[in-house]
């Protein structure tokens, strides 16, 4: 037993012995957070080459006028806030499903190839079918994730269920695989390179409301799957027996899980590009806020990943004014540095 | 060391008295025991026997890539040009042209082997190579700023490269520092610094203009070309003694694997031989990447494809090292002569370690149906 163990033992027992302020404390914390993601969606949509006062916004919505400020709130920067908002809730969740499935700090949701499927696949969309916008790009990259999650679901399967350490070692093994094929790809064809390093920074700008629109039903779905895991998966991190003696089903549960995950991450990729750091590094922080119960863990990177999203994209359009940088390129520069100060306090605890 | 060798058979029958049915007990795995002074070592049989295939194999895939080029040789020149017994051009070409790049492969893919397996034990995690402590994103952030920034000579992007990559150690092994290094911490503090550095090599990667950056995503690749004889030697012989202390500190390694609390309780100095065995693996994976460039994932896949091999439990150093020197050159080979177009090795690697490694799981979980 390491020490954070025991310090996780202890924290424990106060919870045992005082569960109603501990309660509370979450609640309290959860509201902070909801507050703090509206903030940000409406400086996301203030913010940017040229301030936009709170009252215009309120026009645009509800007042529409032909007035240039008015159209770049509808037309713009609304969309942005709202992609990122899935985004970043898709990413989170997606993240913290991962990290109760494997129990691995390592794991983000691009373990299982979600990530390496749709790259190729956007790879090949790019240099051997020349599509170049990003409506194509989308369901080449949606399609490359689900088709590669269920190679590694069947790679790593076995009678007796599927064991996370193997299913994570095969979505390594089948990334690795296209990984190498794509990068074999872009080294050979410099046009494929040029269009591949801009849709791999990940982005939320210039993505259009009516590319969000097919994808929601597939996150609605994954929102209801994640809820419903939730217990089973808080039982099965004390242990696959232990889990199994409470009545858990092993198997279903992890598929059910995965499914999830699998559409979520898959469909924020294919709406913004890979962006790896945000699904690490929210659950993490969640845990170490709330202690190690999946129900609220999820609450917290629901609100937590977002916000993190659009500090970074508002962020990544004020710092080298006039031009921007992408959000996936940003999440990393804001994200980190929390990340590294939070687990040297001594509550950070492992999973 | 063979003077003391005793083999011992542990599998035996039970002989029950009466009609119970023979049952075979499992009395563990058959052992070698070597004693010579005051030494004793004990390896397992299969991991000999695994060792002693792995070397074969590497001895035939290096005669076969000693082999094949645009000048195509027989075996049978080969071997006697690596014995002496040529002169003029099958000599050169073997001894001074094909056979540096051969052994490159060989040493730093076995360097590459150790490296990781030093780093899934210590941090106890399948997942862990060199690049948990930042060490591939910070070479490859100081090898972008010498190409894009710099714009300097190959010797100022190999120093770049070995700067960026142990300032970022140093820095996330300082910054997972508190009161003792303890794994979860390291992993999470060297995710946070490699995101960090990996955004900044994606911004740096979209700023520059397309060769440059081409050129950039290449080195990162990693690559054998030009790898002439003083480099192998300067690296062989750095590596020959990272791999003696590596042996060395195995003893300690496998005892971490039980946690620190036993590992102390058994007479481990916990701390420094975490630091030792951290230190032993980043000198690993720099003096391949001064080399050759980050040949990514043979420290990923290496030990686990030994440890699959071996069937041992732990993480164990010399079949790993055997699977990493196979890898590297089947890699190289594949790359420089099967591949339509010649490919960075790396790349190779990336798709023959996962494409096997893949192989194997999938054979285990048939295995166990």
């Amino acid at each position: 037993m390491t020490l954070t163990d025991m310090e996780g033992a202890a924290t424990l027992d106060t919870r045992v012995a005082a569960p109603v302020s501990h309660r509370r404390r979450r609640v309290v914390g959860l509201a902070a957070a909801l507050v703090a993601l509206m903030v940000l969606t409406v400086l996301s949509v203030m913010v940017g080459s040229k301030a936009i006062p709170v009252a215009v916004i309120w026009d645009a919505l509800f007042d529409p006028s032909p007035d240039a400020d008015q159209f770049a709130v509808r037309d713009y920067r609304l969309p942005r806030t709202i992609v990122g908002l899935a985004v970043g809730i898709a990413l989170g969740l997606s993240g913290a499903l991962i990290q109760a499935l494997t129990r691995n700090p390592l794991a983000d949701p691009g373990i299982l190839g979600v990530h390496a499927g749709a790259s190729f696949a956007v790879t090949l969309a790019v240099g051997w079918l020349g599509v170049r916008d990003i409506q194509g790009y989308m369901w080449f990259a949606f399609a490359g994730a689900l088709l590669v999650t269920l190679m590694v679901l069947a790679l790593g399967a076995t009678r007796q269920g599927s064991s996370p350490v193997v299913m994570v070692l095969a979505g390594v093994c089948l990334g690795a695989v296209l990984g190498g094929a794509r990068e074999a790809l872009q080294l050979t064809d410099p046009e494929a390179f040029d269009a591949m390093r801009n849709w791999n920074a990940g982005s939320i700008a210039g993505r259009p409301l009516e590319l969000l629109w097919p994808i929601l039903p597939f996150f609605a779905l994954a929102l209801v799957l994640t809820f419903v895991v939730a217990g089973p998966l808080n039982a099965m991190a004390l242990g696959d027996e232990l889990a199994a003696a409470q009545g858990v089903q092993l198997a279903r549960t992890r598929v059910l899980a995965i499914i999830a995950l699998t559409l979520l991450a898959g469909g924020a990729t294919a709406i913004a590009g890979p962006i790896g750091f945000v699904g690490l590094m929210v659950p993490h922080v969640a845990r170490w806020i709330v202690g190690p119960h999946q129900r609220w863990i999820f609450a917290y990177s629901l609100l937590l990943a977002p916000s993190l999203l659009l500090v970074s994209d508002i962020l990544g359009r004020v710092v080298l004014r006039p031009g921007e940088i992408q959000v996936g390129i940003v999440t990393a520069f804001v994200g980190a540095p929390v990340l590294i100060a939070l687990v040297r306090r001594k509550k950070a605890s492992g999973l | 060391m063979s003077a003391g060798a005793s083999s011992r058979s542990r599998l035996a029958h039970t002989h029950l008295t009466g009609a119970a049915p023979a049952e075979r007990v499992d009395f563990g795995r058959r052992v070698l025991v070597l004693r010579r002074w005051k030494v004793a070592v004990r390896v397992e049989w299969r991991s000999v026997t695994v060792c002693a295939g792995l070397a074969l194999a590497v001895a035939c895939m290096a005669v076969l890539a000693l082999m094949t080029g645009s000048y195509q040789l027989s075996p049978g020149q080969v071997v006697s040009a690596l014995t002496g017994g040529e002169t003029g051009l099958v000599h050169d070409v073997v001894v001074e042209w094909r056979l540096p790049r051969v052994a490159a492969a060989v040493v730093f893919g076995a360097a590459l082997g150790v490296s990781g397996a030093v780093f899934q034990s210590i941090l106890r995690n399948p997942l862990a190579d060199p690049s948990v402590i930042g060490f591939s994103q910070g070479s490859y952030t100081g090898a972008l700023i010498v190409i894009l920034v710099v714009n300097g000579t190959y010797q100022q992007l190999v120093g770049g490269a070995l700067l960026g990559g142990m300032a970022t150690a140093v820095a996330v092994y300082a910054l997972a520092y508190r009161r003792g290094v303890q794994g979860f911490r390291l992993i999470i503090a060297g995710i946070g610094v490699s995101a960090m550095l990996g955004s900044l090599n994606t911004w740096l990667i979209l700023k520059a203009d397309l060769d440059q950056a081409m050129s950039a995503a290449a080195w990162g690749a990693g690559s054998l070309n030009g790898v002439a004889w003083n480099q192998v030697i300067i690296g062989g012989v750095c590596i020959a003694a990272l791999l003696l202390v590596a042996g060395m500190l195995s003893r300690p390694m496998r005892q971490l694997e039980l946690g620190d609390e036993a590992a102390a309780s058994q007479g481990v100095r916990v701390s420094p031989a975490r630091l030792g065995l951290v230190v032993v693996g980043v000198a690993l994976t720099a003096t391949v990447t001064a080399a050759s460039g980050p040949i990514a994932f043979i420290s990923l896949v290496a030990p686990q494809i030994a440890r699959r091999l071996a069937r041992t439990g732990g993480i164990t150093f010399a079949p790993a090292a055997f699977v990493g020197a196979l890898l590297c050159l089947a890699a190289d080979y594949i790359a420089q002569h099967v591949a339509p177009t010649p490919l960075p090795v790396g790349i190779i690697t990336v798709m023959l370690g996962g494409g096997y490694l893949g192989w194997l799981l999938f054979t285990e979980a048939r295995r166990r149906l």
